[in-house]
């Protein structure tokens, strides 16, 4: 299915869900945050779509507003879309897809991790490669730091070091 | 090494013998022999952070040969090594693990600090996660820079530290406290500037 057949599916069955539709080097397709779970099952599970594999989940900060960036991808029929969502910048909420994709998981926790949006419904919300005590979300652009930020253990863990 | 120390006076030796009495200390008899083992012996953790152990696994490897001086077998175990090359980024999170394998390692034991990020944060510098120099926490005895550095950089920083050990004296080396007794653990709150 080409790129335009897949924004006349997706606009007829969801209407103004479907907020910007774009064909750049891949086709973009960007929604309503609320209604990212329906069209997501939809693009999984309608024959002809069948995206069936999760490729990956980013973030982006366009310090007035977050982006964030789904890509998927069909194995049945060779084709690729990318979805994006625009969540609020002050309490930034997006759908979780752990539900649909299980390879959402870890993709998730680390975007929470690195932007600090909540995932509504994940599993398992919580920081991924940093450790809980670390101020703030690093990869926002107005992450304030004037040297590396020193690992904290969590209390109750703390390393024998003398071993 | 200390020559100041009060020698036997020459004329209590008998004058038939004294051209056959060779008059010294122990540690400059016991030095160059001790020395000599230690420096053709350096044996390696086996331990690597980022790239820059790439290129240490190509030192070891046949067409560098490290073998040839003596760094010969990494090991897999600190407790059999004397030598740990930081070899790539430290980040904060492994940063606890680095210090515990460092005081893991039986002494003496001597520290290689392997490339840009380990000497000083490297082009991480200034980001909120690398730490800025493993030097902070671990006594560096030789810096090697490069990113990475090559294998030639890398067999030059083990012969430099050969050349200190040669030099050393065990009596001014920290670590059979001569010098009184020093707590030498390193630990994350024990910054060294």
């Amino acid at each position: 299915m080409n790129a335009a057949q897949m924004f006349d599916q997706l606009e007829a069955h969801f209407g103004d869900a479907i907020l910007e539709t774009a064909e750049e080097k891949l086709p973009v397709v960007r929604v309503e945050a609320a209604r990212l779970p329906d069209v997501a099952a939809y693009l999984k599970d309608s024959p002809g779509l069948d995206f069936d594999l999760f490729v990956s989940v980013t973030a982006v900060d366009y310090e007035d507003r977050f982006e964030v960036v789904y890509l998927l991808r069909s194995l049945k029929e060779g084709h690729t879309l990318v979805l994006k969502v625009q969540p609020d910048r002050e309490d930034p909420v997006v759908p979780s897809l752990v539900s649909l994709w299980e390879g959402a998981r870890l993709q998730e926790r680390e975007v929470y991790d690195f932007f600090g949006i909540c995932f509504a419904d994940h599993p398992n919300l919580k920081r991924l490669f940093l450790w809980a005590e670390f101020p703030g979300y690093p990869l926002r652009k107005d992450f304030q730091y004037t040297a590396s930020i020193p690992y904290s253990e969590p209390p109750g863990q703390e390393q024998a070091y003398n071993l | 090494m200390t020559d100041d120390r009060p020698e036997m006076p020459a004329d209590e030796i008998p004058v038939e013998i004294r051209h056959n009495v060779f008059l010294t200390t122990v540690a400059k008899f016991v030095d160059p022999v001790y020395n000599w083992g230690r420096r053709w012996s350096m044996w390696p953790v086996m331990f690597g952070l980022a790239c820059c152990a790439i290129e240490m696994i190509c030192t070891v490897a046949s067409r560098n040969d490290a073998a040839r001086f003596g760094v010969e077998i990494m090991r897999a175990s600190p407790r059999q090594a004397d030598l740990m090359i930081v070899a790539g980024t430290v980040t904060e999170k492994m940063l606890p693990q680095v210090l515990r394998i460092y005081n893991q390692i039986a002494e003496p034991k001597y520290v290689l600090a392997m490339g840009n990020c380990a000497i000083s944060g490297g082009p991480f510098a200034g980001s909120y996660s690398v730490v800025h120099g493993i030097d902070l926490y671990l006594p560096v005895d030789v810096y090697v820079p490069g990113c990475p550095p090559r294998p030639e950089a890398l067999l030059q920083g083990v012969m430099q530290l050969q050349e200190k050990i040669k030099r050393q004296s065990i009596l001014d080396v920290p670590w059979y406290n001569f010098g009184g007794e020093v707590d030498r653990t390193v630990a994350l709150d024990k910054r060294r500037r």
